[in-house]
């Protein structure tokens, strides 16, 4: 079994670079570890893809799916561990930690394997431990630079999420127990069995259920109202944690609640759970465009663009559909890939100038042509402006929407981005073309690791954004239909 | 289906349970002493796990005992020996600003479990459970996690925020014994090591508070805004 072997070494190739990174405890010798692990778990999930079928392969007792979904999602994973791991190399030596490094490096494998994992879990009581588990490995890895503010940032998260995903925990035990009036006292949990068994659970129980887990998920998220924890979390943790937690993190706990209102799709509730969805999705693009308008920080911009973004990959899935589903999956890759780019540059910028306030950068342009012109492409594209990915994925979700009930979801997201891209071009053009006072002279030793996963990134966006390939676009359709059932 | 037909002394015993806890937890709601909290988290978990044993037995579910037995051993004596060993080096022993005083959650805590049997016996009525345990093992399992959510919305201290985690999360399993003991057993043991790993985490993470901020209360985490 070729898929299999592949799992193994995607799984594999991080717990083994955990491992060697807590025994080698060098500096030099975990970051090259943990960089030839990103890059075999990268390499195996790249071909993942081609090799699925329709049908779902399972593992161990069932607790292990593999399937379309499950294999996109580890792939966008996969891209930002690697492209994390490369930037990290560069990034991290600027801080002069070489003596914890090797925790660092630990942790972020470890990181790497829970977020990988997570999207294989087949058991919907194991895929909530997987996600609990990657907001426990994340929480010290947001706290390494051990500074007040990121002890802050670092309480915060672990403290609302792991309050928040409790919930989805309730949610998960009702679900189970809805389950209970149809199979029988002790069944497997997995989703399959859930999506079987939906269509003769009583509906204001499995309502209940959703919300709940909703609501959990939604916290991990960040969908707005849940958000709070993001910001700063993201914005406090070393440049390579920020891009794994929006890349990697943010799409692993959102294939959960893609999964669990395919179930309740298949138990027939109507409109509700998507109507929430949608709602949940707008007001995080709100919250989204109302902070990234007065923002300060340049880190947070980036963190508040996340939140946008995941509203908008929320309201692909809540307007449901082939486009919309395909629409949100393929938002998924390109927000992986850009949110990367972004966070790349940020840290750069922070390093450079040795701040994070937007205000006391300037020039960015004259000081770094090269690596200033990527980033401002990156700027370009996270705002959803063709020619690049995000703008083709965006585009997908609004036709999705444009049906009677939705329509008003579809006019709010316009304008909503509409201004989220002229508050993010505003920054950027303070950052770039302001006059730079004599004080903000940056310091312009930026090593090749820092810039190369840069372009990295920006290449495959722009592809992306000029030519979706048919074989992606039948592959997120097929994924589109598993996640309708008894749609037609 | 285990609660449809369980005989009268069982249902009262499970009943007595439930409800001890619950009046536990507002032990903790109406104390301002980080020990008192403690001890009631301590008792709580022993008198889940001997819900547990108890499910076990009528239920016919032996794998119950091995979690009644996981259960004393992880959240009845190691947690609150952790938690323990946190409190007595932070010389912290009570709430100082407490955002609501005790009485005042104490009635807030009341209205909650009102609430939360409304929407227990909504959804029992559904399936004609309403005269049986299920209502009881909802509103407990409901009212302890919105107990714990006013906890954590109004006490600063950061030992007092893990505890409320822990009153959710036990909440959560004293619910699920009652309501879905059959739940396989595999889920159950990684939730319990799961609960070992958080607050093992939360440990590191209060020393790291006590030596980078100076303070273990969250009113002082006022850095990041915006």
């Amino acid at each position: 079994m070729i898929v299999g072997s592949l799992i193994i070494a995607i799984v594999a190739a991080p717990l083994i670079a955990l491992l060697g990174c807590l025994i080698a405890r060098r500096p030099r010798i975990s970051e090259a570890v943990n960089l030839v692990a990103s890059a075999i778990s990268f390499g195996c999930a790249l071909p993942l893809p081609f090799l699925i079928d329709g049908r779902a392969i399972l593992f161990w007792n069932d607790y292990v799916i593999i399937d379309r979904t499950a294999a996109w999602v580890a792939l966008c994973t996969a891209i930002v561990y690697f492209l994390a791991s490369i930037y990290a190399i560069g990034y991290m030596r600027l801080l002069k930690e070489d003596d914890r490094l090797f925790v660092f490096y630990a942790l972020f494998a470890g990181f790497g394997l829970t977020t990988l994992v997570g999207p294989f879990m087949n058991s919907i009581g194991i895929y909530w431990i997987a996600i609990e588990l990657t907001t426990l490995v994340s929480t010290f890895l947001v706290a390494f630079e051990r500074v007040a503010e990121s002890m802050e940032a670092a309480w915060k998260y672990i403290m609302v999420v792991s309050a928040g995903i409790s919930l989805a925990l309730l949610g998960t035990i009702l679900f189970y127990w809805g389950g209970t009036f149809v199979l029988g006292p002790s069944y497997k949990m997995t989703w399959a069995v859930m999506t079987g068994a939906a269509p003769h659970m009583n509906p204001i129980l499995t309502i209940l259920a959703f919300l709940l887990v909703l609501v959990g998920y939604g916290t991990k998220v960040g969908l707005a109202p849940m958000h709070s924890w993001l910001p700063d979390a993201h914005s406090e943790s070393p440049a390579p944690v920020s891009a794994m937690l929006s890349g990697a993190l943010l799409n692993t706990a959102m294939l959960g609640i893609a999964r669990f209102l395919a179930i309740t799709r298949a138990a027939h509730l109507g409109q509700l759970p998507q109507i929430v969805l949608v709602v949940f999705g707008a007001l995080s693009l709100l919250v989204g465009a109302l902070f990234i308008v007065r923002q300060q920080g340049v880190k947070r911009l980036m963190a508040y663009s996340s939140i946008e973004h995941m509203g908008v990959v929320a309201l692909g899935f809540g307007f449901g559909g082939a486009l919309g589903i395909a629409g949100a999956l393929y938002h998924m890759l390109n927000h992986s890939l850009n949110k990367s780019l972004m966070f790349f540059g940020a840290g750069n910028m922070m390093r450079a100038y040795g701040t994070k306030e937007i205000l006391k950068i300037s020039g960015v342009g004259r000081y770094f042509p090269r690596l200033g012109a990527l980033w401002l492409a990156g700027a370009i594209a996270i705002t959803g402006a063709p020619p690049f990915g995000l703008f083709m994925s965006e585009f997908t979700i609004m036709r999705a929407g444009m049906k009677p009930s939705f329509s008003w979801a579809v006019y709010v997201m316009l304008v909503l981005l509409i201004v989220i891209f002229i508050g993010f071009m505003n920054h950027f053009r303070t950052m770039y073309y302001r006059d730079p006072t004599a004080d903000t002279r940056p310091d312009g030793t930026l090593n090749a690791w820092c810039v190369v996963p840069m372009w990295l990134a920006l290449v495959p966006l722009l592809v992306l954004g000029l030519w979706w390939p048919a074989g992606i676009w039948n592959y997120l359709t097929a994924i589109a239909q598993t996640l309708s059932p008894g749609v037609p | 289906m285990l609660i449809q037909h369980l005989n009268p002394l069982a249902s009262s015993l499970f009943s007595l349970l439930a409800i001890v806890s619950l009046l536990l937890s507002f032990v903790m709601l109406g104390s301002r002493w980080l020990n008192n909290y403690l001890y009631a988290f301590a008792a709580e978990s022993w008198v889940i796990a001997a819900l547990s044993a108890a499910v076990g037995y009528y239920g016919n579910y032996p794998e119950l005992y091995l979690i009644a037995i996981l259960t004393v051993l992880f959240r009845g004596v190691l947690l609150p020996y952790l938690l323990w060993r946190i409190v007595r080096r932070l010389e912290v022993s009570r709430e100082i600003d407490v955002g609501l005083q005790p009485s005042s959650s104490l009635v807030i805590g009341a209205l909650f479990v009102m609430f939360a049997l409304a929407v227990s016996y909504r959804v029992a009525t559904v399936f004609h459970l309403e005269l049986s345990v299920a209502v009881l093992a909802l509103t407990v399992m409901l009212s302890m996690k919105l107990i714990g959510f006013l906890m954590l919305a109004v006490r600063h201290e950061a030992i007092s925020q893990i505890l409320a985690l822990l009153v959710l999360e036990n909440g959560i399993f004293l619910g699920s014994q009652i309501l879905v003991p059959g739940m396989p057993l595999l889920i159950e043991m990684v939730i319990l090591f799961d609960l070992l790993i958080v607050v093992a985490c939360f440990g590191v993470l209060v020393n790291y508070l006590v030596t980078h901020v100076g303070t273990t209360s969250t009113l002082a985490l006022k850095r990041l805004t915006g």
